[in-house]
């Protein structure tokens, strides 16, 4: 089969590193990666203990077909308590890291403790080490890649690491991997800071065996490629014009939050879209040099950028003239309309920076709208800031991200993320978040669902959890009414479920552009021993959302945590088809507990864990 | 008909598909540690490029080999190594101009790419059409065709 059965218990406050089996049953209850690393991480951490404190742990951890041909098999996901949230915090990579790690014969790893001193972790196939990481401390996330490639004299290793965001704190600081690939958000990266992980290092030889079924295997994720291949998403969207493809999509639907979601249309949203990178600058280049795959991927959304390299950010700047990974929706939206920041070209400058210090681009975006919001009511000043800071400054946001990422002046507070910063000002109903966490990039007014995703999201807000946008703007897998509440909650709950299953198994979220659950359990079946039919399935992405709840609830959050920003609630929507509407959460979220089979209080009933074996 | 390997790197996305394939075809693992085909990134350009053996007409390696371990497959034209007679002296990792061919520490012997017999399973993979496997003796037909595109445009413009 084709977990490795074996994963790494590495404590760095005693320097041990020890070598366990995986507990195969678990493996058959939560299937791997997200769903197994939680169950590991509620069964060993209390769920009460300050997410940055040495009693924290954290499980980097691959899927069962992560390191296999099954399309975009690559993935990895960091479990641990988020700092930015406090509720329990997972958070999923690409590039080449996840399979490296299992090509090196391990399934998961579980960090522990802190390090009295800066290290990182090499491993080489067996041979696990703690090393020094004096040198790296303080060094940007590409220097540390690059230092660690140099020392080890060996080009093929995988890095992950955090930049000077983690090691400064900022609250939503990432783990970055392959140069520009993160496991994003929550602030994974503040956690792996505090314990002064600064990097992982992995080379591995042994490779993936143990396919149940090699023949059927390659078989079925030939036909599922084909099904990638075929669809109009993944084989020609995607791969031509990224997520980007979604910007001028969800501001026509009027869903694009602007300016710390003041509006849900963004005049310049074509100005900072898939097709304004496509275009031919003033020097002549169009912006994006090429799409990119990560390890095992057969969609390719990735996006390489070129700056300008006569743009303000950066002609002085050398470094940054070079290919660098390039805006995906989220990125482009949070850093451009989220401020009313139109300008590209600073976007992606922008980016680059979060990819270099490793900070979360969304969070770190709508934490600059809310100061942007908190400047023009004139509770944030000029002085304190260090600037002008009006909505469209594009001055503000460079600079801003500037000081994020080196920990200066107010970047120490935009590190803090929008709900302190707002609730510092007096004004927490500015903060565009739930749990702590920024919204991503669709305005619940003109997607309904997704107000309910958001409000549920088991890490605070998340587009990744339940992306109902697929059924409500893409009629994927079927068209639902975005404006309305009607059956929104049996849709976020099937959503929620059937993502479970697939952060679990080792394949990108992204592939159910046009795959389902049904085009994932095959490729399953063929890997696994063991009952893996959609029953089984479906059971199982169920578990995994109920565990990440009850880990909740267990932290303090209460039903009353559930919640959107009056904003959304109260204030409607000014222009586009969603005019005049606000979020019905009201009406979705006792429709949502009872479908769940929660208590109106949002705690699983004893039957529901009963029934789900919990 | 002769046909060769053929590797458009612009149409490389770096997925790694053929390097399972590689290996999976040859080791009947996913390891892409012992593939014999092999993609490299250029960051700072972007730039993609899966590299392998081009079975050159007059192989150094075969050449070089002191015990004939590497052989002419007549059907395919590849040059083949024959582990049960390669003494993994690695003479011909030295002679091979490319670095294609390269020894395995664990197996004592050489790899490098054998066409698969004739269905090389790194081109059956690579899902972007990067690496197809085509007549040997127009392997550029595909540019030829883009610039006689180009040509045509220009006359009617």
């Amino acid at each position: 089969m084709a977990w490795t059965r074996k994963f790494l218990r590495i404590n760095l406050t005693t320097g041990t590193i020890k070598v366990e089996d995986l507990n195969m049953q678990w493996a058959q209850d939560y299937l791997g990666q997200r769903g197994l690393a939680t169950k590991y991480f509620v069964e060993e951490v209390d769920p009460k203990i300050d997410p940055l404190s040495p009693d924290n742990k954290m499980i980097f951890t691959t899927g069962p077909l992560t390191g296999t041909m099954a399309s975009t098999g690559g993935r990895y996901s960091v479990v641990t308590k988020g700092p930015l949230t406090g509720a329990i915090a997972c958070s999923n990579s690409g590039g080449y890291f996840g399979a490296e790690l299992k090509f090196a014969g391990w399934d998961m790893m579980i960090v522990e403790g802190k390090s009295p001193k800066p290290v990182y972790l090499s491993i080489e196939d067996d041979r696990v080490e703690i090393k020094d990481a004096a040198h790296l401390w303080g060094k940007t996330v590409w220097q540390t890649e690059e230092t660690i490639k140099k020392l080890h004299q060996d080009p093929l290793i995988r890095v992950s690491s955090i930049g000077r965001a983690g090691e400064n704190g900022v609250l939503y600081a990432c783990i970055v991997n392959d140069l520009h690939r993160a496991a994003g958000r929550s602030g994974v990266g503040t956690v792996m800071g505090s314990k002064n992980l600064k990097a992982i290092a992995v080379r591995g030889t042994k490779g993936v065996g143990n396919i149940r079924d090699p023949k059927e295997f390659m078989k079925v994720t030939f036909e599922k490629k084909k099904v990638l291949a075929d669809n109009a998403v993944t084989g020609q969207g995607l791969p031509t014009y990224g997520t980007q493809v979604l910007m001028n999509v969800i501001n026509e639907i009027g869903a694009l939050p602007t300016r710390n979601h003041r509006d849900v249309q963004f005049e310049s949203a074509s100005k900072i879209s898939a097709e304004a990178m496509h275009e031919k600058r003033p020097d002549g280049k169009s912006h994006l040099v090429t799409n990119q795959a990560c390890f095992g991927c057969t969609i390719a959304c990735g996006r390489i950028s070129k700056l300008d390299e006569k743009h303000f950010t950066v002609k002085n700047s050398p470094q940054y003239w070079g290919a660098s990974g390039g805006l995906e929706y989220e990125a482009a939206w949070a850093l451009g309309a989220a401020n009313g920041v139109g300008d590209l070209e600073a976007l992606q400058y922008v980016n680059m920076l979060c990819n270099e210090d490793g900070f979360d681009p969304i969070s770190f975006g709508a934490t600059v709208g809310a100061a942007m919001e908190l400047y023009e009511l004139g509770l944030l000043k000029k002085e304190e800031v260090g600037m002008d800071a009006p909505f469209g400054s594009t001055e503000a946001l460079v600079k801003m991200g500037e000081m994020t990422a080196r920990g200066e002046g107010f970047g120490k507070l935009l590190g803090l993320g929008s709900k302190r910063l707002c609730e510092k000002y007096g004004r927490p109903d500015l903060s565009m978040s739930v749990k702590g966490q920024e919204f991503p990039a669709y305005d619940s007014r003109g997607i309904q669902g997704m107000g309910l995703a958001y409000a549920t999201s088991n890490r605070g807000a998340c587009h990744l959890r339940g992306y109902t946008v697929a059924s409500e703007v893409l009629g994927i897998p079927v068209k639902t009414d975005p404006l309305t509440t009607d059956g929104k909650p049996e849709l976020v709950k099937a959503f929620q479920d059937a993502t479970s299953v697939f952060d679990s198994s080792g394949v990108c979220v992204f592939t159910t552009f046009a795959w389902t659950l049904a085009d994932l359990q095959p490729q399953l079946a063929a890997a696994l021993e063991g009952d893996w039919s959609m029953d089984k399935l479906n059971l199982v992405g169920e578990r995994i959302w109920n565990m990440e709840r009850q880990f909740n609830n267990a932290a303090g959050f209460t039903a009353k945590d559930d919640n959107l920003p009056p904003r959304l609630t109260t204030e409607p929507a000014k222009t586009g088809p969603a005019k005049g509407l606000v979020n019905g959460l009201g009406k979705m979220l006792p429709e949502y507990y009872r479908v769940r089979g929660w208590d109106t209080e949002g705690r699983p009933t004893a039957e529901t864990t009963q029934r789900l074996g919990l | 008909m002769q046909k060769s390997l053929h590797i458009d790197p612009v149409k490389c996305t770096g997925c790694r598909q053929c390097e399972m394939a590689c290996s999976y075809e040859n080791y009947g693992t996913f390891n892409i540690s012992k593939s014999r085909i092999r993609v490299f990134d250029f960051e700072h350009t972007g730039r993609k490029v899966p590299y392998t053996c081009t079975q050159c007409a007059e192989a150094w390696c075969m050449h070089a080999c002191p015990v004939e371990a590497i052989k002419l497959d007549p059907n395919t034209e590849a040059k083949v190594v024959y582990e049960d007679i390669c003494v993994g002296c690695k003479v011909c990792t030295i002679a091979c101009p490319f670095g294609t061919v390269n020894y395995m520490a664990d197996s004592g012997k050489v790899q490098k790419c054998d066409l698969c017999g004739g269905e090389p399973a790194c081109a059956e993979a690579c899902p972007t059409g990067a690496i197809t496997y085509i007549d040997a003796d127009w392997t550029g037909l595909d540019k030829m065709r883009q610039w006689a595109e180009k040509t045509g445009n220009q006359v009617s413009a």
